[in-house]
């Protein structure tokens, strides 16, 4: 029982989001690895979960190329909407 | 609608960030590369394509000519790409730009014409003249052979760019005329609407082909280079 109550306590570093408690969230945001390699680090293991999700399996669909364009086309709009803002259709412009 | 219409091929920038170069980089996200022999559906498919397009054009050359292969490839791949994003709403197409297409046909011309003219000097030298020429015409042959040599890289880049372009202004042109339409005459409404598929099944077509002409007119290059 002394073992089982050592091994349940892990150090706020290396939990994951979904783990951490509320109150602990502000601090485990500031010791997340903010440095470039850090940051390059995040993308690749964001871009390695994707890509053996949905479409480094043996049936692959559409679904993983579609979910890219996707988030493609909303980013472009995201960028683009301060000129696309003035196509509404209003009667005054 | 005037300032409008241009508007989408502004470089983008955010807070004075290039964001082009992210958008010119993303293609090469929906290409990954494995070593196994046996992949997953998108790798294989991609696979089969490329060495379907890269035997077809590959097999014109010579040994030497053939060491180009992967820079073809490549150019292929990349135009081809970059047209077909450039079709999906809101985005933008880097080959709009006649910076980028010049960028990309000056160098390969180059290559090719300095790769003849050091390895075989005299055959390239003999195609300023056409076989059988009349004596008296020759002087001015020599300079129409030399102006149409170096209008090519200027032509590749400048076809690239046109023909991206205008396909991107019809569509929407097109398609604010649709809009417009539609609350004054339905029936002309869905007419254009049709017009607007059709030009979008074109601009697909259109998309694949002219990455096809633009590697296929280089490979040409070097086959009279090599």
């Amino acid at each position: 029982s002394q073992d089982s109550k050592m091994a349940s306590v892990v150090p706020l570093k290396e939990k994951k989001l979904l783990e951490v408690k509320l109150g602990e969230l502000p601090s485990w945001i500031l010791m997340r690895d903010f440095t470039p390699s850090g940051i390059a680090g995040a993308f690749q293991r964001g871009y390695y979960r994707y890509y053996n999700k949905y479409v480094n399996v043996k049936k692959g669909s559409i679904a993983g190329l579609s979910m890219v364009l996707a988030a493609y086309v909303f980013l472009n709009y995201c960028r683009s909407y301060k000129e696309l803002k003035h196509e509404r259709l209003r009667k005054y412009h | 609608m005037n300032e409008n219409l241009f508007a989408s091929f502004i470089t983008p920038m955010m807070f004075g960030l290039p964001l082009v170069t992210l958008i010119v980089l993303f293609p090469s996200l929906l290409f990954p590369t494995s070593s196994r022999l046996v992949n997953n559906r998108l790798i294989s498919l991609q696979q089969w394509m490329l060495q379907l397009v890269s035997k077809q054009m590959m097999s014109i050359h010579n040994t030497k000519g053939q060491t180009w292969a992967l820079m073809l490839m490549s150019l292929i791949l990349f135009i081809g790409s970059t047209n077909l994003l450039g079709l999906l709403p809101h985005s933008f197409t880097p080959t709009t730009q006649l910076s980028m297409n010049l960028g990309m046909a000056i160098p390969l011309w180059a290559g090719a014409v300095i790769t003849g003219f050091r390895n075989k000097t005299k055959t390239s030298l003999a195609h300023f003249l056409p076989q059988g020429t009349p004596t008296p015409l020759i002087p001015m042959l020599v300079i129409i052979e030399t102006i149409s040599l170096f209008i090519q890289p200027v032509a590749l880049a400048v076809r690239l760019t046109a023909n991206i372009t205008a396909g991107h202004l019809l569509i929407h042109l097109i398609g604010g005329a649709t809009l417009a339409l539609m609350s004054i005459n339905t029936t002309t409404a869905l007419i254009t609407f049709i017009i607007l598929i059709l030009l979008t099944v074109l601009e697909f077509a259109v998309a694949m082909i002219q990455a096809y002409v633009f590697t296929l007119l280089v490979s040409l290059y070097l086959h009279d280079n090599t």
